[in-house]
């Protein structure tokens, strides 16, 4: 069998490392360092550690796991850094190096000590309700859900309630028609609209029909490989990007439409680095919103009715987006809608704090992040608050929740195909 | 190593939460934005001046060396703990502890990042001025313990000027209160005014007094490019002759525009060899007057082009292509030394000349920028440390360089201090008999020398 490919290793960021000035800006802008206030959380410390990692000057042990676990992956401190040093993937590259060296465990020690806190287990109860048996019965082992809501703790609350009877792809058929003269489209589930939030799918699929583009919905697609590579699980990541690459190549379609940011993220960022193949499959994928948006998209909604009532709508952008540059989109589309009343937000592109399996390991931290967001859709006056993300959203949603606000998360594209779908 | 008994007596002072002999917390508390790194024995984060006095007196007791700091931002090393010892992070006391409108005064734990405490006043109408690059992120303890600067420094002065009183704690544990609330005082000696830029030596300052003055109504930026260095630095003269002092007069050489050409919304052309932005702030009649005059001022000095900002937007244009320079200076060479001379703002357009002939002649690039209208440049000498010889060049090149500024009446540093870095040029500027009298407090004031040792002056 052929070796997989690799992302970098920590050694591949020794210069882009060495760019890294201490000149102390990321203390302003690391959210992580904002509520804790440590240097070993914030990005040049991160760098320091790391470098003292690859040089041998410090241990890979549990404080420096700690260390490193500590990052949302929102890539804020990449965009303030004058030298534009990557740490987020420093980060991620530290993580395998740490796990190659010392195993799994030092990231999965979440597992014991999850169970052992009632709070965390009660904010993982509430964000998987919908999703549990499900979760525990069929998602595959490789899929990014596994290690956002680790098995065990999922066993011990079997009382949840089930989510929707059959995944996404399992009610569509691998291959959608359109027009015959329209390009072909295939579509990047993603794991949660798969399994948890399968409306935004639908959403998408009314939207392509719309435009006339042919949809493919390959099978044997699997999980991006963000969440392995959060975990620093290296070797799961190199094996979900190969199958991606298989799936994603046999038919040629024209283009790979995500509906998450994160799965956007993974399957362009994160994959070019594993050789040409990736890099040139990572050319043809783009964010659903962008999609829209560059087919004149705009117009279509424009023209559909008027209803008597709007709700008032949010919007977050997720920092996945926002680092690939396409904040844009998604808010273009949603000023369109004529269903809907976009309002501002204060704190719009502030990270929603879920940072991967960062929510797991840290989660209080998470839960005062998600507090701030929560606050700013309550300050807002707004009835929904719309992002492009389905990671965001159940982050978003749980913030609301514990804040005891009535107000929901959703998906652009939900709010889309409901318009959509009230068209006579 | 420091002994665990040690340790046990840290943690019944702060909480066993508070202080880390931990691998990473030891590493990320070496270093600062000088780059150099000394790893503490342990790292302590206090939250009260008390606390802080039991560690003194037990520093003093054990003779273990401690080292203040805030954000470690600083560019000299004012805050690496070069003997090893205690980091004491400073940034647990981070509270605004009240703004006074009637009196305008705030007072303020050391913590507290300066944006933070700027938006604060703001918002009530009120201003603190010093605005060093760091604003964001440094703390008003560290402004206050490097007596720190910044491009408004030019007509609302520096951090000492706004410093009314300090509680203290003195190397030996002592918790002491200087100056006060009121804008005179002379009951005693000016111990605040010590203190402010004693460079953490002299205490550990636990809570600062700032006077805050009327927010400015608004403000207008322009941006003038000259065909020569010699143009604007005639300029930056001009102007201050003439009567007119600007919110900020910054300057760049050609150097720096090369750097900055692409990636700014505004046009630079080629012919354009130096820049200044100026800034001037007050009721609207009066800086329309003000910016006109200035305009008609600099007109005969060579000027190619003038951007004035009609709006806030423009004006934000315009300091997007002065906050660029620093990161794209790596361009020229990848490793710079960060000079901060500052001389009499007459000998401003001499004082660049000399810095060109010397740059001609080690055939090393030095790129200057910085806040011209207080004589205050910032000197980068670009050199790539891989190449052998490069870092002689670029010493002996500072050498010439603070030799230069002082025959012009300047000093070598203008707002980062003398930390490490410029210890050893100490005596270049200060006379024997000035040092001894320094040295002479800290050594009544810190018998044991546990306070920031290894700082300003080297060791004996």
């Amino acid at each position: 069998m052929k070796r997989l490919d690799r992302h970098k290793s920590l050694a591949d960021y020794r210069q882009q490392m060495d760019q890294c000035v201490k000149c102390g800006v990321c203390r302003a802008h690391c959210p992580v360092f904002g509520e804790e206030g440590r240097e070993a959380v914030v990005a040049r410390g991160k760098v320091a550690l790391a470098h003292a990692l690859l040089n041998g000057d410090i241990e890979p042990d549990p404080q420096l796991s700690e260390s490193f676990s500590q990052c949302l992956q929102c890539g804020k401190c990449v965009r303030r850094c004058p030298t534009q040093v990557p740490v987020d993937d420093i980060v991620l590259a530290a993580r395998r190096e740490i796990v190659s060296r010392r195993g799994l465990s030092l990231f999965g020690r979440s597992l014991t000590s999850l169970l052992r806190r009632p709070r965390l287990m009660h904010f993982l109860a509430s964000s998987a309700r919908r999703a549990a048996r499900l979760l525990f019965r069929r998602i595959p082992q490789k899929s990014g859900l596994r290690l956002r809501f680790p098995a065990p703790f999922i066993d011990r609350q079997r009382s949840l309630p089930a989510l929707a009877k059959k995944t996404f792809r399992q009610r569509h058929p691998e291959f959608i028609a359109g027009q015959p003269d329209r390009p072909i489209i295939a579509l990047f589930t993603g794991c949660m609209v798969n399994y948890l939030y399968p409306e935004i799918g639908e959403g998408a699929l009314k939207a392509l029909a719309a435009i006339g583009f042919n949809v493919i919905i390959p099978k044997n697609q699997g999980c991006c490989g963000l969440p392995a590579l959060s975990a620093g699980d290296g070797a799961s990541a190199s094996e979900l990007a190969a199958r991606n690459l298989r799936a994603f190549s046999e038919q040629q379609p024209d283009q790979i439409v995500t509906l998450c940011a994160s799965c956007h993220s993974g399957l362009t960022h994160h994959f070019r680095d594993l050789g040409p193949d990736y890099a040139a499959l990572a050319e043809r994928v783009v964010d659903i919103n962008d999609l829209l948006v560059s087919q004149g998209f705009e117009e279509i909604l424009q023209q559909l009715p008027q209803p008597a009532q709007k709700p008032k709508v949010a919007v977050h952008t997720p920092c996945h987006l926002r680092n690939s540059g396409l904040d844009e989109p998604p808010k273009q589309l949603l000023a369109a809608l004529p269903t809907i009343e976009l309002i501002k937000m204060k704190k719009a592109n502030a990270c929603c704090g879920l940072g991967g399996t960062f929510s797991v390991h840290h989660y209080q931290t998470s839960r005062q992040l998600g507090a701030v967001k929560a606050n700013a859709v309550k300050e807002s006056g707004a009835d929904l608050v719309a992002t492009a993300c389905p990671g965001c959203i159940m982050q978003l949603q749980d913030s609301l929740d514990q804040a005891e606000l009535p107000q929901r998360a959703c998906h652009v594209l939900e709010l889309v195909g409901e318009a959509l779908a009230k068209e006579p | 190593m420091i002994a665990t008994r040690i340790i046990r007596i840290i943690e019944d002072i702060v909480g066993a939460q508070h202080v880390s002999t931990a691998d990473t917390d030891r590493l990320c508390y070496s270093y600062d934005a000088t780059q150099r790194q000394h790893r503490p024995d342990a790292v302590v984060w206090p939250s009260n001046a008390k606390e802080v006095s039991l560690l003194l007196k037990m520093a003093n007791a054990e003779g273990i060396p401690v080292y203040p700091r805030g954000a470690g931002s600083g560019f000299t090393g004012g805050s690496l703990p070069i003997h090893g010892g205690l980091a004491l992070v400073m940034t647990r006391l981070d509270a605004i502890l009240r703004i006074d409108e009637a009196n305008l005064i705030a007072e303020v734990e050391p913590g507290v990042v300066t944006r933070q405490l700027q938006k604060a006043v703001e918002a009530l109408g009120l201003f603190y001025p010093p605005d060093p690059a760091s604003l964001k992120f440094s703390t008003l303890g560290g402004n206050v313990a490097e007596c720190a600067g910044g491009p408004r420094c030019v007509k609302y002065g520096v951090t000492k000027d706004y410093v009314l009183g300090l509680e203290v704690v003195t190397p030996q544990g002592d918790i002491i209160r200087t100056g006060g609330e009121t804008m005179k005082g002379v009951v005693g000696y000016d111990l605040t005014k010590l203190l402010v830029g004693s460079e953490g030596t002299l205490g550990v300052i636990t809570k600062i007094i700032l006077k805050l003055i009327p927010l400015p109504a608004a403000k207008k930026t322009m941006l003038v490019l000259f065909d020569s260095i010699d143009g604007a630095a005639q300029a930056v003269a001009a102007i201050i002759g003439g009567k007119i002092i600007p919110t900020t007069l910054e300057f760049m050489d050609g150097t720096t525009i090369d750097c900055v050409r692409r990636g700014t919304d505004l046009e630079l052309p080629e012919a354009a060899r130096a820049v200044l932005i100026i800034e001037v702030d007050g009721d609207v009649d009066l800086i329309e007057k003000q910016a006109a005059t200035i305009l008609q001022l600099v007109e005969p000095l060579g000027v190619v082009n003038t951007w004035v900002a009609a709006n806030s937007e423009e004006s934000e244009s315009i300091w997007q292509v002065r906050r660029s320079v620093s990161p794209s200076l790596r361009k020229v060479n990848p490793d710079k030394f960060n000079e901060d001379i500052c001389v009499p703002r007459s000998r401003l357009p001499e004082m660049i000349r000399t810095i060109e002939a010397i740059s001609h002649r080690l055939q090393i690039p030095i790129v200057n920028f910085g806040h011209a209208g207080d004589g205050n440049i910032h000197v980068n000498i670009m050199v790539d440390k891989a190449e052998p010889g490069q870092e002689q060049k670029a010493e002996q090149a500072i050498e010439e360089i603070f030799t230069a500024t002082l025959k012009l009446g300047g000093t070598m540093s203008g707002e980062h201090g003398v930390g490490v870095t410029k210890a050893p040029y100490i005596p270049m500027e200060l006379d024997p008999a000035a040092v001894a009298y320094m040295k002479a407090i800290k050594k009544a004031l810190d018998p044991n020398n546990i306070l920031n040792p290894g700082k300003i002056f080297l060791q004996d």
